[in-house]
């Protein structure tokens, strides 16, 4: 790494300048998302610990916890081999319209979350084109447990693929091909070569993954019918607990979503982290 | 002419597991993605085109297609120059904190909107640690464009931060000491030399951050009072006309802000590899 | 093994990566495929290897021992590949890629942990790397990549070994070095090897036959003698070394010459019977031999010459001067294009 501590004249700006605008992103990022993060935590103990976990002795949050991580449990693994599948199909071969896959997974992260969420209430609401015979079969998708795990897919559906495609183009074929030509199966060679050279990207997928799969709000608020107890996962319930002026709760269970999002930061600062230092010592392989 | 036959064949190849992966790829990606968007295609067309019109060119829809983009204007904006700054002084310079900051930066991707969305507003109402500064000189911020406007800022954040950043590490010395020992000063050389390298970067950041505003829902909802006419989003009207089981006009509303996407990820796509191209360049 | 190469020809979209093949491999043999990049050489190579495939369009076979293995997993064509960047498993010590094919073969077949740890200790000590067991690749140098790809290649005791490029990535000492050890190897085995390189002074030391090959197509087989002393055409003279173009003149035609440098010979010009008379522009002395660039009096063209120290002594040259050249040997070509 190159650094630039250089201070003569020209080459880098003046002591003034370079203060003033280590204060000015310091500012801004301090209130824009420091301070709103405190907030959460500030008012989750305004009134003092018994208070917040007071507000976990609660049947409908335990439900809404429950069912979060239910809901996580099915969408991450679902998205988790589809990401490893279209990796695969897509770094290790040459074919017509790659690119156009490639857009098409990346599809959801350009379509609003509310639309994301719509979009199953026009297929499988009362209404929808299979709304008729879910009802007459007695299934029932929205406003219930499956359209907030489907929604969910929908939303968190790039993030594998989308750190494990550019990772096996980078690494190519010629692994695979010495296993191959040693004599071991495809299978074999999927689990001993390339697994571990993408272990690092896959469990940053996952990770991220995970941590939108527990955080959407937009495209699952669409199809739960905000049924406390049975259809509301923890950022349905913050807001149905901050509508009722309960902003001790609702900001209590936001701690543990916050909590939830910096242990994401972390694992992803250090992963990412991991891999620049893995890049380092495949170039210095080269 | 053997290219025409090669396209829907399966490519033959050393490598097992072509049919399977593929098979599956495109099997999931139809049943998630494709089948329910085309639904919604479906269903605009079985509206109707005069129903489309008029509920795509309502007052209240119009009004709320405004707001959106003009507060997602103002907010990419602001993100853009408030982005270059952060990504310039973490890739640039040393200062206490520099780690943390740079880690938080990610933190509007990780936290949920609807979180995002309470703290935003319980800091900004009259009795917040901001509002109660900005509410006697007058400037309210709850309830008003304004909030959605910093709501906006908040998760659109990361965006020029991250796409900025690897294009100024990338950045050769060479070009900045070439610069400076042809007489440019240290201004002459950012406008000069940097900023048109970085440019589609920032652009691109700018992009990514506009569309990610204007799909935006819950960190919104909760500082922007919902009040037709004056503070009622796009997507909110979506979910507005749902609840009132207004189908055909919240696909309507829905359609065209799908357009709307899809243009931007076009846009976003060409500016990628723009950025992309004119950095590659450097490296020759 | 018997490899044979028959009619082979095969597309990449619309470019002919080669043309109509034909090759017969003798077993036991050394074999180069020389050629420029671009050429079709690795092409050839990985589709013997199978890692290309023959697509509907593509037409010829490629036969082993007499058998079409056209449709055999590559993992079952008992086939030794070593890749131009090794791609050895980086995850892997090198004990573990060594003993790699022999810990993946189905149970029945898989040799116990203590005979797999024999093997690979012999192959360690094969390519001079025992004591290195439990390095990582990243630990190692390029030359000793190297030799673990070769062994991790040969501890499943393929029938041919098949080499990319395998000195490309190495420095000139290395590469000398690893080169006259891999011929060694190589005839101590008695493993038919096939290799692919662009360089020609590589395929003429280590090679049994060379394979040059220019724009898919076979341009000459033949001993490393044969191609160097009797070049079948101009591509194959121009790419195994520097070359001489003179044009001799008739009333009614023209014929052409291609003279090696050192198969030029400089006279002091008094003498009258000359190809050429020309002017010395700069003398390299460094090296084993000298090498004289001269300035053609008539047209202008660059001649090279090369001759031994020993020579350019007695004749005294200097920059300046100006010398008559005349060929040691005149060779003609059979397709009339004389050399």
């Amino acid at each position: 790494m190159k650094t630039f501590n250089n201070s003569n004249g020209a080459q880098s700006e003046s002591t003034l300048v370079k203060y003033g605008l280590i204060f000015t992103a310091i500012c801004f990022l301090t209130i824009m998302l420091l301070v709103p993060l405190i907030t959460i935590f500030i008012e989750a103990f305004r009134k003092g610990i018994e208070a917040y976990f007071l507000a976990f002795n609660d049947q409908y949050v335990l439900q809404a916890v429950k069912l979060t991580v239910i809901t996580a449990l099915i969408a991450v693994p679902l998205n988790l081999v589809f990401g490893v599948c279209a990796s695969w199909a897509i770094a290790k071969y040459s074919f017509f319209g790659k690119s156009v896959l490639i857009t098409l997974i990346d599809l959801p992260f350009a379509v609003s979350p509310v639309i994301s969420g719509f979009v199953y209430v026009l297929l499988f609401g009362a209404q929808g084109w299979f709304g008729h015979w879910l009802i007459e079969n007695d299934v029932q998708i929205i406003f219930a447990a499956p359209g907030i795990v489907l929604a969910t897919i929908f939303v968190t559906f790039p993030f594998v693929a989308r750190e494990l495609i550019p990772l096996m183009q980078e690494q190519g074929n010629d692994e695979e091909q010495a296993a191959l030509l040693l004599g071991a199966s495809g299978f074999q060679t999927f689990m001993k070569v390339t697994i571990p050279n993408i272990k690092w990207g896959l469990l940053y997928g996952v990770i991220l993954c995970n941590a939108r799969a527990m955080g959407e709000f937009g495209a699952v608020s669409v199809v739960s019918g905000h049924i406390q107890g049975v259809t509301n996962t923890m950022p349905l319930q913050v807001e149905i607990l901050y509508n009722e002026y309960n902003f001790v709760a609702a900001f209590a269970v936001s701690t543990l979503l916050a909590i939830l999002a910096l242990l994401t930061l972390v694992l992803k600062y250090s992963l990412e982290w991991k891999a620049k230092k893995q890049l380092e010592k495949l170039k210095e392989e080269e | 002419m053997r290219l025409n036959f090669n396209i829907l064949k399966r490519p033959k190849s050393s490598i097992p597991g072509f049919g399977l992966t593929m098979g599956y790829t495109i099997f999931y990606l139809s049943i998630i993605v494709l089948i329910p968007l085309l639904a919604l295609f479906t269903e605009a067309f079985s509206v109707g085109w005069e129903k489309f019109f008029s509920a795509t060119t309502d007052a209240r829809v119009v009004e709320s297609y405004k707001l959106t983009f003009y507060t997602a204007t103002i907010a990419a904006l602001v993100n853009t120059f408030f982005g270059v700054i952060v990504a310039w002084c973490l890739v640039r310079y040393e200062f206490f904190g520099k780690r943390v900051f740079d880690a938080m930066v990610d933190l509007p991707f990780a936290l949920p909107t609807a979180v995002s969305g309470i703290a935003l507003t319980t800091l900004y109402s009259h009795q917040g640690w901001f509002g109660k500064y900005l509410e006697p000189i007058g400037l309210k911020i709850v309830f008003t464009p304004i909030g959605i406007t910093i709501a906006l800022i908040f998760i659109g954040l990361p965006f020029v931060v991250r796409t900025v950043q690897p294009a100024l590490e990338e950045l050769e010395v060479e070009q900045e000491e070439a610069s400076s020992s042809l007489g440019a000063n240290r201004w002459q050389t950012f406008y000069k030399v940097i900023l048109p390298t970085i440019f589609p970067a920032v652009l691109t950041g700018f992009a990514l951050s506009f569309a990610r505003a204007l799909g935006e829902y819950g960190s919104v909802v909760f500082i922007s009072g919902n009040m037709p006419f004056k503070t009622e989003i796009s997507t909110l009207l979506i979910i507005t006309k749902l609840e009132q089981y207004d189908y055909a006009g919240a696909t309507a509303v829905a359609v065209v802000m799908l357009f709307i996407s899809f243009a931007m990820l076009l846009v976003i796509n060409i500016l990628q590899r723009w950025s992309s191209k004119r950095r590659g360049m450097e490296a020759i | 093994m018997n490899i044979k190469v028959k009619n082979l020809t095969k597309y990449f979209g619309n470019f002919t990566a080669l043309d109509n093949i034909n090759l017969d491999v003798v077993p036991g043999e050394l074999l180069a495929l020389l050629g420029p990049s671009g050429s079709g050489k690795t092409t050839l190579l990985r589709m013997i290897a199978g890692l290309e495939v023959l697509d509907d369009n593509d037409i010829g076979e490629i036969l082993f021992n007499n058998e079409n293995i056209a449709d055999k997993p590559i993992g079952d064509r008992d086939i030794g590949f070593v890749f131009q960047h090794y791609a050895l498993f980086k995850h892997m010590t090198v004990f573990e890629n060594i003993a790699f094919g022999l810990s993946v073969k189905p149970k029945k077949e898989r040799p116990s942990k203590s005979e797999i740890e024999t093997k690979v200790n012999k192959l360690l000590k094969l390519i001079q790397l025992d004591g290195f067991a439990h390095r990582f690749p990243w630990q190692l140098s390029g030359g000793q990549r190297q030799r673990v790809a070769l062994a991790r290649a040969l501890a499943v005791e393929p029938k041919v070994l098949l080499l990319d490029e395998p000195f490309g990535a190495l420095d000139a000492k290395v590469r000398a070095d690893l080169r006259k050890w891999l011929k060694e190897l190589q005839s101590e085995i008695g493993i038919t090897t096939i290799l692919v390189t662009h360089d020609q002074e590589e395929a003429l030391e280590v090679a049994d036959r060379i394979v040059v090959i220019s724009k898919g197509k076979i341009e000459q087989i033949g001993t490393p003698e044969e191609v160097f002393h009797n070049p079948k055409n101009e591509f194959v003279i121009n790419f195994l070394g520097n070359v001489n173009l003179f044009h001799e003149r008739d009333e009614n035609s023209e014929q052409k010459y291609h003279i090696r440098p050192h198969e030029l010979e400089i006279v002091l010009s008094s003498s009258s019977d000359v190809i050429s008379k020309a002017q010395i522009k700069y003398i390299q002395l460094a090296g084993s031999q000298v090498k004289i660039d001269l300035q053609d009096l008539e047209n202008g063209k660059t001649i090279l010459v090369e001759l031994s120290h020993h020579e350019f002594k007695q004749k005294s040259l200097n920059i300046g001067d100006i010398v008559g050249i005349n060929p040691r040997q005149l060779r003609t070509f059979k397709d009339g294009a004389g050399i």
